[in-house]
């Protein structure tokens, strides 16, 4: 039988559950399973690895997170890959994944 | 039994766990799943490298409730990325040797290290050589790649440990080390890319970069010639422009249409004869033949006439079979291409699709990355970079975003990228299986 079981509850399994509810409306399933490609090169969870050179993204400031995202896209913040990686998102799906990664505790 | 879970007094039950670490709210959502009565449903993984192992560890993550089980007969998996890098002895052979024991400990998973003797997706039962049978609910396939012996004469299985391919890592690239150490100063190294598809585009021609790296070091006068299947190749531009900087003219490169395609190997003499009949004798010889899908593929009907995996790109799942799942190097994958990074991003959105169909949630549509970073030298990075989203069809190139690293760049853009190379294999090899 199937449960009638919540899409929040996707949510739930590993970060949300340390939000309160407003901040978890966030969040998202494109922004959790697209944040969590961010993680092949900034380290499981986003936070980094001991002795690597691709700093952590984890449980910084949504703000913060967005502002270097866009920053990168337009070139205002130099970078070698980050400016190519950076154009294939908009705005809005650029806060929404900064809401995500923010979030990891 | 059946409890409604709202989202009303799920918020509740999160209050409660709010203090607790992350590892702690695993065990809390697998409890409160527990409480709706749920039968555990089972995945099990077959293959170990990027694609599956990195699928096992996600589908955890994605719901704790499911158990997971990873098939995969060596107890160490040995990279590609990092292969080339270990041939111009600029890391050891350990460095890219992995353990599964994190995937065991940390993250709940069954690791079987054992061979599968078939597979049954009507009846949903994976076999192992042991005798054993195990029941799936979910299946994930991720086997790799495999050659098509078929395609050069004189050059078969049987051939490899003197003529390696080293295009499986492990034995295979501890040979071609071995061969590049015992050739002599002003020997040649002949190298045979494939043609497309094939795993990891910029391969063969890092491979070039680190064996000249390790040449003008320790054997000056030797030569390298690559005999091309193709007429062009990923990141060309920037490879030729890195192999005449930094090696000057002990790289030949001979496209398909100049007569790089080769046709037959005498593997005793170590000499090669190309489609148009011009032979060439090498010291350390390096064949790697046209691919397709894992075995494993093909055994379990999962292959089309391509001889690569049809999926519903989106997913993951399998065109053919139903329940099946087919990631990484075998699956046919739009324009993503058969690397590591790929495969990670495939194990990562076929374990969200899981999660997505055993749970009736709605599946999303996230964008994927991939990085490939190539060495041309220690000091010396490029790399091509693409996010690719589901458009509907197929997994394709997000318009307006990726691309190479610039031609002719400062010389500080290539040090940051051989910096960020290494960073990236740390992080990729953590989040696959170290971490």
């Amino acid at each position: 039988m199937k449960q009638p079981v919540n899409k929040t509850l996707w949510l739930s399994s590993a970060f949300a559950l340390l939000l309160p509810a407003s901040a978890m409306a966030d969040i998202n399933m494109f922004a959790r399973t697209t944040g969590d490609t961010c993680f092949a090169c900034h380290g499981p969870n986003g936070k980094g690895v001991p002795g690597g050179s691709i700093p952590p993204i984890a449980g910084k400031d949504a703000g913060y997170l967005a502002q270097t995202m866009k920053d990168f896209r337009s070139g205002k913040r130099p970078s070698t890959i980050m400016q190519r990686h950076a154009k294939g998102y908009t705005d809005a799906e650029i806060e929404t994944i900064a809401q995500y990664l923010s979030q990891i505790k | 039994m059946s409890i409604k879970f709202t989202r009303r007094n799920f918020i509740r039950t999160a209050s409660v766990t709010a203090a607790l670490p992350a590892g702690a709210l695993l065990t809390s959502a697998h409890a409160m799943t527990s409480v709706q009565g749920t039968a555990q449903p089972h995945v099990v993984v077959i293959g170990g490298g990027f694609g599956g192992a990195t699928c096992a560890k996600y589908l955890r993550r994605y719901d704790s409730n499911i158990r997971v089980t990873l098939i995969e007969p060596k107890k160490t998996y040995t990279t590609c990325p990092g292969s080339n890098w270990y041939l111009a002895g600029l890391t050891d052979f350990d460095s890219i040797t992995h353990s599964y024991q994190a995937l065991k400990d940390k993250h709940g998973i069954n690791v079987v290290h054992e061979w599968v003797s078939g597979i049954d997706p009507a009846g949903k039962t994976v076999k192992l050589k042991n005798g054993e049978t195990l029941q799936y609910d979910r299946l994930v396939v991720s086997p790799g790649i495999d050659f098509r012996w078929d395609t050069i004469e004189g050059y078969g299985p049987e051939d490899v440990d003197k003529v390696p391919h080293a295009w499986q890592a492990g034995p295979q690239t501890k040979l071609l080390y071995d061969q590049l150490r015992a050739m002599p100063n002003g020997g040649t190294y002949i190298i045979c890319p494939p043609p497309n598809p094939f795993r990891c585009p910029p391969g063969p021609y890092e491979r070039v970069s680190m064996v000249a790296d390790y040449f003008k070091k320790h054997k000056p006068k030797s030569k390298i010639i690559i005999l091309d299947a193709k007429d062009k190749f990923s990141k060309m531009p920037l490879f030729m422009q890195g192999w005449q900087d930094l090696y000057g003219d002990m790289i030949e490169w001979i496209g398909a249409s100049d007569g790089g395609r080769i046709k037959s190997v005498d593997v005793a003499s170590k000499t090669v004869t190309t489609a148009e009949g011009e032979t060439f004798k090498a010291d350390v010889l390096n064949v790697i033949p046209a691919q397709k899908a894992g075995k494993l593929a093909f055994d379990a009907g999962l292959t089309n006439e391509s001889g690569w995996c049809p999926v519903h790109q989106n997913t993951f799942e399998s065109t053919i079979h139903k329940g099946v799942y087919v990631i990484g190097d075998s699956s046919i994958a739009g324009k993503m291409p058969k690397s590591g990074h790929s495969a990670n991003s495939q194990g990562k959105i076929c374990a969200a699709a899981i999660a997505v169909d055993l749970n009736g949630w709605d599946m999303p549509r996230p964008k994927l990355a991939n990085t490939c970073y190539s060495l041309v030298a220690n000091d010396y990075g490029i790399s091509v970079v693409a996010v690719y989203q589901f458009d509907g069809k197929v997994m394709n190139k997000v318009k307006g975003a990726g691309g190479v690293t610039p031609k002719g760049a400062a010389p500080s853009q290539y040090l940051a990228e051989a910096t960020y190379a290494r960073g990236w294999y740390k992080s990729i090899t953590h989040d696959t299986w170290l971490g």
